[in-house]
């Protein structure tokens, strides 16, 4: 019976697997299949010419072109990711810790005023945004990407901060200030370590908000000076006359920096979602 | 009194604490947030400033009356029902997968976790290749397993079956965080609760139905709400493979607002749409602070 379901199992994680693989095979596939494949009627699953050439030429492309444009799309989101993921994650962790561990007046209002935020669509905020940043000359920069995604991602940050503190005894603490460390102190020296986990799971889950997010970017920028990787990708399959390979080359590479953190972090992504959930 | 003025410290402390994060936030959101309110009760039509006519409630009397709000309405519905629906339940059997003993499990689990990191827009444009009516591995498929005679276009002319294409799409990549939000609940379960169920004779079905369907279900509330508030803002997706299209058939309520703010530059009626949204969405989100409120007062 219990050996029973063992099989049930392996053979769900098997199909599972497979529908989860095929799609995403495929787009690797095509980035490295020759265009005649592509265009072969009836399709050859496996490519006949296999070629890097496409990954060539975003890696070392001419300037102006349109693989170099992934490339400078690539580093503009490497940029805008980091330096937001640098100041909404810090100033996540010491908001976070003042929601978790300090009672105030207003404490339960000013989370929630936080969290309303998250409510509201970007598409409300869009217009007059747009307009404001047309007058402090933010449009199209790298910077005015970075003010607009932390303003998105730092009640985001809070929250898993907030909760993830929660989560830690208070005893630690106590017994730090019974030492003689101030609560600041106590909060860099004892606090910080443990939160950890917390903090690296922040950090992946706002690395790929940045990463994801389109709408801001579609609006606030039109050259190759701050388009992000997904309006680059977007702007490609719009055209008409698309060369699909090199548009699996660019998302294939799209794809790699947040796979890559998210399956090296698994296990602080799962902490990280327990201490949303538990509090949910 | 020593007290009371170590309360005041710590409360200067924590608001001290606090004012980066809300400088951060509030800088950039509240005065568009309430600007965009202002602007819906103006008929602004040009994105320099100047002068233009207020006109009250008109854009929303407009929006409320108009045919396109409505299917755009019904587009945002289904496609939220469907997507979410699908997605939780396929992420419940996912969940049970990923918790299960099985051989290779950081494997499965690193592979669960791939559609999640994908972005997004990559995610879309991968499904409109797999859907490509002249090229698509979707058509050859179907046709070398004689599912079907010819290739047929996906997302081109069947308006109802572009946006069904969409909901996979979808589905395909954000079932995996559901599983994973659904798994770390399904952890804090004791196993000997489920052990208990099993001396008492009751089934996998029945240890589900009784045991941890009930103890998820502060896990799936939040889930759902998430997933909800979400589809709802559905933009990017939809943008990538269909453009909106075929006729309009797969326009959301946020896609409609876009084109209708910068595509016709109805810069007042966009921004009434677009409040239109955030009372839905907040809606919503009572609903949920009301099944919380509820589920707490019946726990203790």
């Amino acid at each position: 019976m219990k050996k029973n379901r063992h099989v049930g199992a392996h053979i769900g994680a098997l199909v599972a697997s497979i529908l989860i693989l095929a799609p995403f095979a495929w787009l690797v596939i095509t980035s490295i299949a020759g265009q005649t494949d592509l265009l072969a009627r009836p399709l050859r699953w496996w490519p006949e010419h296999v070629t890097l050439s496409r990954y060539r030429e975003i890696f070392s492309g001419a300037a102006g072109g349109v693989a170099a444009q992934f490339r400078s799309a690539m580093v503009n989101s490497l940029v805008v990711a980091a330096g937001t993921v640098l100041i909404s994650v810090s100033v996540g962790i010491f908001g976070g810790y003042a929601l978790a561990r300090l009672r105030f007046p207003l404490r339960r209002v000013t989370l929630l005023s936080f969290l309303v935020t998250y409510m509201l669509p970007p598409i409300v905020l869009i217009i007059p945004l747009y307009l404001l940043m047309a007058r402090f000359g933010l449009l199209d920069t790298k910077l005015g990407l970075v003010i607009v995604y932390c303003s998105l991602a730092t009640p985001f940050a809070l929250w898993t901060m907030n909760n993830f503190f929660g989560s830690l005894p208070v005893e630690l603490e106590e017994a730090a200030r019974v030492d003689g460390c101030s609560r600041l102190g106590a909060l860099i020296r004892i606090i910080l370590p443990l939160a950890r986990p917390g903090i690296v799971a922040t950090v992946l889950f706002v690395f790929l908000l940045c990463w994801d997010e389109f709408l801001y970017a579609l609006i606030f920028t039109s050259t190759s000076d701050a388009k992000t990787i997904p309006v680059a990708i977007a702007e490609f399959t719009g055209r008409n006359a698309v060369d699909f390979g090199l548009i699996a080359a660019g998302g294939v590479l799209a794809a790699v920096p947040p796979v890559l953190l998210a399956v090296v972090l698994q296990r602080h992504l799962l902490s990280g979602l327990t201490a949303g959930a538990l509090k949910a | 009194m020593t007290g009371f003025l170590r309360r005041g410290r710590v409360a200067l402390l924590a608001y001290a604490l606090l004012v980066p994060a809300a400088l951060v936030v509030f800088g950039v959101v509240l005065y568009p947030a309430g600007r965009a309110l202002v602007i819906s009760f103006f008929d602004v039509d040009s994105p320099f400033p100047g002068a233009y006519p207020f006109v009250g409630l008109k854009n929303y009397a407009d929006i409320l009356t108009g045919a396109r709000f409505w299917t755009a309405a019904q587009h945002t519905l289904y496609f939220t029902l469907a997507s979410t629906t699908l997605e939780v339940v396929l992420g419940l059997g996912l969940a049970h997968l990923l918790a299960a003993p099985i051989r290779l499990r950081w494997l499965f689990r690193g592979i669960v976790i791939l559609p999640w990191a994908l972005p997004t827009i990559v995610n879309g444009a991968m499904w409109r290749w797999i859907l490509n009516a002249e090229y698509g591995a979707l058509n050859a498929l179907l046709t070398q397993l004689h599912v079907q005679g010819d290739y047929r276009s996906w997302l081109g002319s069947d308006p109802f079956v572009a946006l069904n294409m969409v909901v996979v799409a979808d589905v395909w990549k954000n079932t995996s965080l559901v599983a994973f939000f659904l798994l770390a609940g399904l952890q804090t379960i004791p196993g000997d609760l489920l052990e208990a169920a099993r001396i008492d004779g009751a089934g996998p079905v029945r240890a589900f139905l009784r045991v941890t369907l009930p103890m998820l279900r502060p896990t799936l509330a939040a889930v759902l709400v998430l997933r909800i508030i979400e589809a709802f803002k559905v933009f990017d997706i939809i943008y990538v493979m269909t453009g909106g299209g075929p006729a309009g058939g797969t326009q959301t309520v946020t896609f409609l607002t876009y084109l209708q703010a910068f595509s016709a530059e109805r810069f007042s009626y966009g921004a009434a749409l677009a409040y239109v949204t955030v009372v839905a969405i907040l809606l919503l989100a009572l609903i949920y602070l009301r099944l919380l409120r509820q589920q707490e007062l019946s726990v203790s």
